[in-house]
Order: C-alpha cells, then structure tokens, then sequence
C-alpha cells in the first residue's frame, strides 16, 4: 500500500521524516517496501530564471543563455530547446550534479566552441515525466536559487508498504497511522465522523434477503439516498492524492469511494439510483445470473455469492465489485450509497471463484472495522456534499454490528515464555492498551479485549506479539539452546544415508548431477508410462509443464538434448529425485536415474598400448588392456549401465549385491540389451540401452543408456561385519572353457560351476565369450577362472583334477555345456 | 709369462670384449665347455704326479673360479645394458594427455543440503521428509490456513487434478507439510529441519515454479524466540563460516506460527559481491516464528504445555549466496558448462570436522 507522507499527517502528529517514520513501520511489521521522495532524488537542481537567449554563432538550433541562479554573476550555459527564451523560470543543474536520466554527473562542456556551464533540465531528464520536448518551465513566483523540489510541489516522499495479511486494519492511511501512534511515534488526531441529518426519509428500503438457515453474508447493510448532486471533476486536491498512490481520477462520485477506501479501510459503493428499480437488497446470486461489472467484464454467479440487487436485478457483487449499469457517471444526479458489512470468507470465496481482485475485496477478506459501516456512510455523505452539493436522506440500515467483542485471556508472564524478552507487566499493559486493547483484572491474568478493528487477534500468542513487535524484537535476546547428546549423535535414517552414498558413488563414476523440475511435457510422461489424467497439474505454469513425471528418466534426456544442442556429444547426467506413481500424497519414489550418452572420441593411446602391450606382457594382461582401451567397449552399453547399478548398490549397501539380474526392463529400454535386479516381487533397479524409439522422440544423437534405481526399495545394509578366519591353505585357480548352446547364460554356467563343490569353489569368473569360427553354429565358447580355497589342507594335484571333474560334470548336467577342445 | 697367465689375459679380454650374451657365451663355451681350454687344463691335472697337483691344482680352479666370476659380472653388465636399451626404447612424450576420464559431480543444491544437514546434526536436529504431492490438509487448513483464507493468495499454489473421489491435493507450498506428518505421530521434544522441493506457480529471475526450502521445527517446553535468535545465527555463522553474523528481526505474518517474525542479515553489497556481518544493507534470509498453537492442537500437541519454533529459508537461495550463483533459474536447466563450473567433487563431503566447504 502506498501513501504520500502528507496524508499521513493528515491523521499522524508528528515531526519524524520520512526515514524515520519508514524504520519505524518496518520495524512494527509494516515492512517498507519503498520510500520515494523526489524531493530528496532532486535536491541538487535549483530553480534560475533565463536573463537572455541568444542564437549560437555557431549551431542554428542553439541558443546561448545568461542564466540567474541567485550567485553573484550570471552562467553562461548552451542550450538547444525551441522554449529557452529570456524571462522564463527554470530547472538548473550545475555542473557535478547528476542526472537522474543518464545516472551521470554533468561536467562543463564546449559546446561547437562556446563554454557551458550547466543545464536546463526537461522532464524526461528529471525523470519527472516523458517530456523532451523542452526544458521545464516553473510558475512565476519560483524563487530563483532554492530547491525545485519546493517549486514542483515535490516535498511529499511517497512510502509503499506491505500488508501481511492478517493486518486488514493497516489497509487504510488511517490505520497506519493508529498502529504507528500506538508505537510511539506521534499522535492520532482523526477526527470523529458525525452524522450528516436526513433532510428526507430514504425512498428506497434496503433489506437482507438471506435464508435464515445460513451463515449471513452480509450482517449489516447501510445507505442512503443523495438527491440533487451535480457530478464532475474531483478537487484538485484529491486527485493529486489518489495520483500519488496509482490511481486514476474518475469523477468526484467515484473518487470519494477511493478515497474513503484508502483513508479509511471502508469500501463504498455509489449506485445511480435512477437506475435502480424498486428497494434495494443484499442476496444470494441466482445460480447462472450475469453480472457485467464495472471492469467491463461480465462475470457468472453462482448460487454462493452474495450480491447488491435491486427488484430486478443484481447490481454489484458484493464486497467485490460494482456493476456497470448503474453505475455514477458524469450525468448521475441522484445516487444512493451502499455502506456494508460483508464476510471476509464470503468475499475471498468469491473473488477466488470469479478471479477476480479489486481494493473492496482486499479490504473486506481481511476484515474490516464493523464498527466504522455507518460513520464510513457519513464520512462519504459529508464529502458528496462538499463536492457535488444535494441534499442528503435519512440514512436506512437493516442488519446488526456483527458480534466482534470478545475476551481473550491473557496471562503477562507467557511474553516471557514464549518470547524471551523481560517486560514489566506495566509495560505490556500499556502496549496493549495503546494499540486499542482493554483489560480487565481476573486474579490470574488479564482478560484482554481487542479493538473492533483487530479482528485477526484470537489468542494470547498474537497478544505476545502485539507486545514484542510494539516493544521491538531487537531487544531479544539470543539465548543458546541445549545439546541433547553432548556429543552429537547420528541423525540420518539409512534410506537418507544411502542417498547421500549413491550420489557420491555416481559423480565418483563420472556423473554430473543436475536437478530438474518434477512436471514434464505430458507427452514425455506417457513414453515412460506416466501422462495419465490423475498425475496432471490442474494449473500448470506451463503447457509443456503439466504432467508430474513418472520418473527423472525423461527429465534427464530432455536436458541431454539441451546439451547435445550446445556442442556436448558425450556425457554422463544423473538426478536423484521423485517418480511420481500416483496422483495422490505417498505415490512417489525417489528414484536415482542415469544416463550415458554418446561416443567418446577414439583415444590417441589406444591403439598404441595395445601394440606395445603385445610386444612385451603376457597375453592375459593384453586381453584386460584390450577390454579397457578398445574404443567400441567404451560405448555406453548395457554393461557400462549394469556396472553403474551394481557399483551404486554396492556402495550404499557395504556388500556386493547378489539378487539376481533378470532380463526384463520397461518398454523404454532396448528389449534385447536391458535388464532388471529385483528382490522378490520389489523391483530395485533397471537398465540397459534405450530403445531406438525413445532416443528419437527426444531427438538425440548417438546412443545412450540409462538406470534407474528405486532408493526405497534397497534392503537395509546388514550392520556387522562377520569375523574373518582366512585360510592358511594355497589357494589355486583352474581356467575352463566351455562350449554351450546360445541360448544359455553365463549366470547358469557360473552357478553350476558354484554349486560343484560349495565347499571348495570361492568364486567363479567369466573371463571371455567367443561365438565364430572354430565353435559350431548355434553355440558359443565361455570360458570361466574358477577359484577353489581349501579351508584344511592344501589341495593335491590329484585333488584339484577330481573337483575340475566335478565341475565339468555340473557344468554338463546343468546346461549340456562340454570343455571347448 | 706362463701359459697359464697367457690363457687367463686372453680369456679375460674375449669377455671383456663380449658385446652382448652370445658373444659372452661363445667365450664361455671356449673356456668353461666340455672341450673348453680352461676344462682340458683340469682334465691334464689327473695324469700329474702329487706334488706338481698340490702346485697347479689350486692355479687351474683359481683360474677357473675367476673366469667364472668375471663372466657372471660381464652377464650382469651386458643384461643391465640390455635392460636401459630397452627402457630408453620405450621413451613417451609424457606430456601427451591422459585417457579421457569423465569427471563427475554433485549439484550444488545436494551439497548445500549436505552442508545444511551437518550442522543441524550436531544440534540434534533430525532430517523428515515427505511427499512433493500433499494433502490439502496439511499444506494449508492444519497449518491454520482454512479454505479462502487471504494467506493462501501468499502463495501461488499448483493444484493437481482432482482425484476419482474429488479430493484435490497440491504440490506443496513449502515443507512445513512435514512438520504436520512429524507432529501427529511423535512426542515432543521435537527437533528436526525438513528440506525438500517445493512449488509455487511464480517464475522470473528471482522465482522458478520449483525450488528447495529448508524447514526447522522445535517442540518442547521451553524454547521460545531467544533460542529461535541464537539458532539462526549459530547456523549462519557456521554455514557461512564467518565469525560475525547480525541478525535484524521484522514481524510479520505466517498462519502457521505466531508471533512471526522475517530475520534480515546485515550484509555489505558494495563492490558486486556479498559480505557479511558488516555494510548498510539487510538481506531477507529466514521466515519463521514461534509455532501457533492452533497447529501444535490440529496436530494433537497439548499447547497449553508444548510451544516451539519454526523457521525456513530456501536451500537454493542459501546456495546462491554462499556460492555466488546469480539465477535461481539456472540450478534447474541441466546445463552442464554450469554443472561443472558450480557443482562439487563427490569427496568433497562437508563435514564440521574437516570444515564445510574447501
């Protein structure tokens, strides 16, 4: 809300500035927004009057000025406005003053060879107006030498502050001013409203036509009819002060409700009451009943919203905003003005309903005085009166003062309790009291009963505040608070643990992780089976922003694209965040999602070592350097996805992860080449390269492969590590290649070599797949190490042959696999 | 001369002379073979009589013990040769670079947390979370803001379509959500702080439509806004590690906490940087308050013998002011130029122990 400082004075005695009153109000909860004062942004430009003009030797257009500033000799100054002319008053700006358009300090110039020792200023220079179409021009009677600010009428610094909004009494000049004598600074000199006398009884009746069954509405309704006014042009007066605060003069009719608004916190309303059939009633809208109001829109009602009607119709919706129809124009000569009380959550349900905000509706949602109804009606008649003239009537109510009375017990020592500050119990007493509140002595405490304006206070705690914020809160103290542990405890909960562990495992693994919005392109979202009616946001920021996303996954590629579009060909992206499952509280799951995507670049050394490796190591060591370097190994395939997954899990779990890898994933993945881990029927993760269809409808180069793992679902790391007894006996590792049908998996081969000797084998490892040439059509050769650890005495050769046999027979029965000859 | 010093000067100089192991071998086969000179001269020593073997006896071993010794040290010299040849073979340009390896890291927002976390921790304050996706109910009316209340137009709030039975959940507003869920199932003392993403329909260059706050809750009997003052600053300084933090507090308007109050740091923002703790200017940095009754009752907390306070602040504003990143819009567009220029190292773990950041 914003208001010259003037009218602040108006209700405010008080000498403080402008600087003061702001820190003040921000510091009782009336937080400043701004504070302009152009008298203060203009102080350094000073009124001077044109002695002579005379054209420039050199520049048609220019001409060359003695200027009087008040100093002992005129200045010389160049100046190319068409109105610089002897005789005229003027703004100077001397050299070293800044200019508020161009932020720039003036500096003596030669100007096409003749010195200039300062400006006139336009308008637009000052930032005054829009003005350059010459050189401001100030009335006669400016004294030559003092401020422009005096002259411009610019003296009042305008302050803009929020309202928080439970502060309904702060939304008038008014009410800013009460709050601001009650803490301290000045005195409230407002006058009493008095009643205007009817010179007629009312020809119109008002009447509250609610059913009786319901919260009313509208409790109070007042008005009265003024006959005989002559609409027009407000008072100067006026309209400078509701320009000043970013309102448009209309009429004096319409303006006298603005005003009264802003300076009073009481909307009006002033129907053409020619234009009005029959009596006046507040009720419900007929459901369907249109409205067009006065923002020139029509509006649909429905059964809920209260409204302004006359016989025939409704003419205002109310507490929101009036109709256009009979509304005051300049030919209005007999009106009637509304003066009611509405409530707030009747008008905030409308407003919300019709989207539809307006001064009347700020005020009444917030609550305003219900004890101001009938003088407000007053303040305006006296007001018409003055401007317009007629002849007022009898003023006609229907309805009562809503019950605002009420007392809330208050014991002083809570301020101490709950706000930490020592105030005396005098101190608290006189606080309240200023701010409007009375209290009654009840043995314990006080009974306090708040203002009729206050009607957001409805407990002690808001009494603790009235008291620390009048007080001021730069008085609490800071009081440590106690350790619960002296040493601290751990706080996170494993899933918590494990988050944080993935995120670090993965940016180790080469990942950057990057954060995005959790609502995608609808269409996206149903690729990666989401884009469902039940996951929309009603009201999206954004049409391609509207469907909460079933997992980061689509996220991830739409920011890859991003990417790729500004030259990055192959990198790796991962999020940690929610999928959204459901529409509904609890259907997400965090989900870590990752993708690798692109080529690398073939490496310089690649081919180098590997020749180099040939020459000089054993051709094991050449094999491993092979898997390492080869740059077609380095494409992000399933298996550098798979490895991700399983590092990920291993890293958040302390063990390797042993539940089986299935060879299904969703449709989003490339059928033959991805995978899933589950835990019984828990999916934990799954991942593989993405189907050619996906990386084309999000239009990306080159491929990729992705994982998403569910956070939720990752069993709980087993706690202890075991007791460790290693075995002194020499352990010994046999190679074996086995031929099989295709069809078979390596995780078959290896678990049927586990299982021939449980006892002996420790580990069996792949170490190579061949298919081609020397191994049949329709098999394949792999070729496993197996490691046998005896645990109580070193094995024989005999011994080893003996399990090698084992193995090779469950190898045999298991997949029909023979030793590669 | 003897012929015996003859043999041992030739035999000496071939395996001196030796350039590599077969020409070495050669000599060794001549002297050392089975019809090598040194071998036909103690193959003589059998047919001798004792006293000419007590003499030449001890004269042939020692001279084959010599060249013995002088071609394993000749071996030796000519392997080690060998080797630097081979080693100096082997020569790379060292400054060639290194196999591409893909640097990873950690969104700042996720290390700011982090960093957050770590210093509530030692307070022993517990980390809660709940759903993006939250009840009406405990986004607003339990936190005391009833339908068509003027507070919920604070907020611009992103509904989600209503569901098959008509209830029309939001995307929550801010995570004090989870301060109800924490609230109506544990007893006081409560102590926690509750991050996590939040979501206003708001967007320019100071709002994106999606962004992280940080919540703190205290339940107990006792706390009140002194405990509230010194806990801020305590954090701010140990976040921003700095020894000097000034709060300034403004009341203000929360339907969820009463008295409320904004805290302001003091800060200096002369020279395009931020300072802190000393300047003219005042930096909104925290909304919070002492807990309204009305929520500690909708959440089943006897008020009459519980109080607490409540602050939150955004993550990634505290991210941008630590780390000097100017648009919040930018922690959300997956640019990786940025990702890289502002995210942190996976080992860079913050800890109070080895300090929060580098």
């Amino acid at each position: 809300m914003k208001f010259p400082l003037s009218w602040l004075k108006d209700h405010l005695e008080t000498d403080a500035d402008a600087e003061t009153i702001a820190d003040k109000l921000t510091a009782i909860g009336l937080e400043v927004e701004s504070v302009e004062d152009a008298g203060a942004r203009l102080k350094d430009f000073v009124v001077a009057k044109v002695l002579t003009a005379d054209q420039h030797p050199n520049a048609d257009r220019l001409h060359v000025c003695k200027v009087d500033a008040g100093g002992k000799e005129p200045l010389q100054i160049v100046c190319g406005a068409p109105n610089a002319r002897a005789g005229i008053k003027v703004v100077l700006a001397r050299p070293g003053v800044v200019i508020p358009v161009s932020g720039e300090a003036l500096k003596v110039g030669t100007i096409r060879g003749v010195e200039s020792f300062g400006m006139m200023c336009s308008g637009r220079e000052l930032e005054l107006s829009d003005d350059h179409d010459g050189i401001i021009e100030l009335p006669e009677d400016a004294v030559v030498g003092q401020p422009v600010a005096t002259a411009l009428g610019l003296t009042d610094a305008v302050i803009d502050i929020s309202i928080t909004p439970n502060r309904g009494d702060c939304t008038s000049v008014w009410g800013v001013a009460r709050d601001l004598a009650a803490a301290g600074l000045g005195k409230l000199k407002t006058p009493k409203e008095e009643a205007v006398a009817g010179k007629f009884p009312s020809p119109k009746s008002v009447a509250l036509n609610f059913p009786s069954d319901q919260k009313q509405p509208c409790p109070l309704f007042a008005g009265r009819i003024i006959r005989g006014v002559k609409n027009g042009p407000s008072p100067a007066w006026v309209q400078e002060r509701l320009k000043a605060i970013g309102l448009r003069p209309i009429n004096a009719l319409v303006d006298v409700t603005n005003l009264v608004s802003h300076d009073r916190g009481r909307p009006l309303h002033v129907f053409d009451a020619d234009k009005l059939q029959g009596n006046v009633q507040a009720r419900f809208a007929k459901a369907g009943e249109k409205l067009l109001a006065l923002d020139g829109k029509t509006y649909e009602l429905d059964g809920e919203m209260c409204v302004i009607a006359d016989e025939a119709a409704a003419h205002s919706i109310a507490g929101v905003m009036g109709g256009e129809d009979t509304g005051s124009t300049e030919t209005t000569v007999n009106v009637f003005v509304e003066s009611a009380w509405f409530q707030p959550i009747s008008v905030a349900a409308t407003g919300r309903k019709l989207q539809l905000n307006s001064d009347a509706r700020y005020r009444f949602e917030r609550g305003v005085d219900p004890e101001f109804v009938v003088p407000g009606l007053e303040l305006a008649t006296k007001l018409i009166l003055e401007w317009c003239g007629g002849e007022p009537s009898d003023i006609v109510v229907t309805g009562a003062v809503p019950e605002w009375k009420r007392e809330i017990p208050f014991a002083p020592e809570i301020v101490e309790r709950i706000g930490g500050l020592k105030i005396g119990k005098d101190r608290i007493a006189e606080i309240l009291t200023h701010l409007g509140f009375a209290l009654k002595d009840c043995g314990a405490g006080w009974l306090v009963m708040p203002p009729s304006w206050r009607s957001d206070i409805d407990g002690a705690a808001d009494l603790v505040e009235e008291v620390v914020r009048i007080y001021g809160l730069e008085h609490v103290p800071s009081v440590p608070m106690s350790r619960p542990h002296a040493i601290a405890r751990s706080v996170l909960t494993p899933t918590q643990k494990r988050r944080r562990i993935i995120r670090r495992a993965l940016a180790g693994r080469g990942f950057n992780e990057t954060v995005t919005y959790s609502f995608i392109p609808r269409a996206d979202a149903a690729l990666f089976g989401g884009g469902d009616d039940l996951r929309q946001v009603a009201n999206p920021i954004a049409t391609d922003m509207d469907a909460m996303r079933p997992t980061p996954l689509p996220s991830l590629l739409a920011a890859a694209k991003r990417n790729q579009a500004r030259g990055f060909n192959d990198f790796n992206l991962f999020e940690i965040g929610a999928g959204f499952q459901t529409g509904v509280p609890g259907g997400q799951q965090t989900i870590a999602a990752g993708i690798r995507v692109g080529e690398p670049k073939p490496y310089w050394a690649d081919q180098k070592l590997l020749t180099f490796a040939a020459r000089n190591y054993d051709p094991g060591f050449v094999r491993s350097l092979s898997e390492i370097t080869n740059p077609i190994k380095r494409v992000p395939d399933v298996f550098a996805v798979k490895a991700d997954v399983l590092a990920a899990l291993e890293a958040a779990m302390g063990s390797a992860m042993t539940a089986p890898i299935k060879a299904t994933a969703p449709a989003r993945y490339h059928p033959g080449r991805s995978g899933s881990l589950a835990l019984g029927p828990k999916v934990l993760a799954v991942f593989g390269e993405l189907h050619p269809a996906i990386v084309a409808a999000f239009d990306l180069t080159g491929p990729v492969a992705a994982f998403e793992l569910i956070l939720e679902a990752i069993p709980d790391s087993k706690a202890k590590k075991t007791n460790f007894a290693p075995s002194p006996y020499q352990a010994v590792e046999r190679d074996f290649a086995f031929v099989v049908n295709t069809s078979v998996t390596a995780d078959e081969l290896v678990k049927a070599a586990k299982t021939a000797e449980r006892n002996l084998v420790e580990s069996v490892a792949v170490f190579d797949l061949y298919e081609g040439k020397g191994v049949p059509e329709g098999k394949k050769s792999l070729a496993l190490t197996v490691r046998l650890q005896p645990k109580d005495k070193t094995l024989t050769d005999a011994e080893i042959e003996a399990v090698a046999a084992k193995i090779v027979a469950s190898v045999a029965k298991a997949t029909g696999g023979t030793l590669r000859a | 001369m003897t012929d015996t010093q003859t043999l041992e000067k030739d035999i000496l100089a071939g395996i001196a002379a030796a350039a590599d192991e077969a020409a070495l071998e050669a000599v060794r086969v001549a002297a050392l073979g089975k019809k090598g000179t040194i071998s036909e001269l103690l193959k003589t020593l059998g047919a001798m009589s004792p006293d000419e073997r007590k003499v030449n006896g001890p004269a042939f071993n020692g001279l084959r013990d010599r060249v013995q010794q002088a071609i394993a040290a000749k071996k030796s010299e000519l392997e080690a040769a060998a080797l630097n040849a081979r080693l100096a073979s082997e020569r790379v340009d060292i400054t060639l670079p290194v196999r591409p390896e893909a640097m990873g890291s950690v969104h700042p927002v996720s290390q700011v947390l982090d960093e957050v976390v770590a210093i509530f921790a030692d307070l022993g304050f517990a980390v809660a979370e709940g759903p993006d996706i939250e009840f009406d109910d405990y986004n607003f009316t339990k936190l005391n803001t009833p339908p068509d209340h003027p507070a919920r137009q604070m907020q611009d709030t992103f509904y989600m379509v209503p569901q098959a039975d008509g209830s029309r959940h939001v995307l929550r507003t801010q995570t004090s959500a989870v301060q109800v869920r924490t609230m109506l199932v544990e007893k006081p003392p409560i102590r926690i702080i509750s991050p996590g993403r939040t979501y206003r329909c708001d967007s320019d260059a100071t709002h994106s439509p999606m962004f992280h706050q940080i919540e703190g809750l205290v339940v107990d009997e006792t706390t009140h806004l002194g405990h509230l003052k010194w806990t801020l600053e305590e954090f701010l300084k140990a976040f921003f590690e700095i020894d000097n933090v000034e709060l300034r507090a403004r009341p203000s308007y929360f339907p969820f906490t009463e008295p409320s109050l904004e805290w302001d740091m003091r800060c200096d923002r002369s020279g395009g940087q931020i300072k802190f703790g000393t300047g003219n200017d005042w930096l909104e940095i925290f909304g919070s308050g002492m807990v309204n009754p009305r929520v500690l009752e909708n959440c089943g907390i006897d008020s009459s013998k519980f109080q607490g306070y409540a602050f939150g602040g955004g993550i990634d504003r505290l991210a941008m002011l630590k780390y000097g990143i100017p648009d919040i819009r930018s922690f959300f567009e997956s640019d990786l130029r940025w990702l890289r220029a502002y995210g942190f190292a996976a080992l860079d773990i913050p800890t109070l122990d080895g300090g929060l950041s580098r």
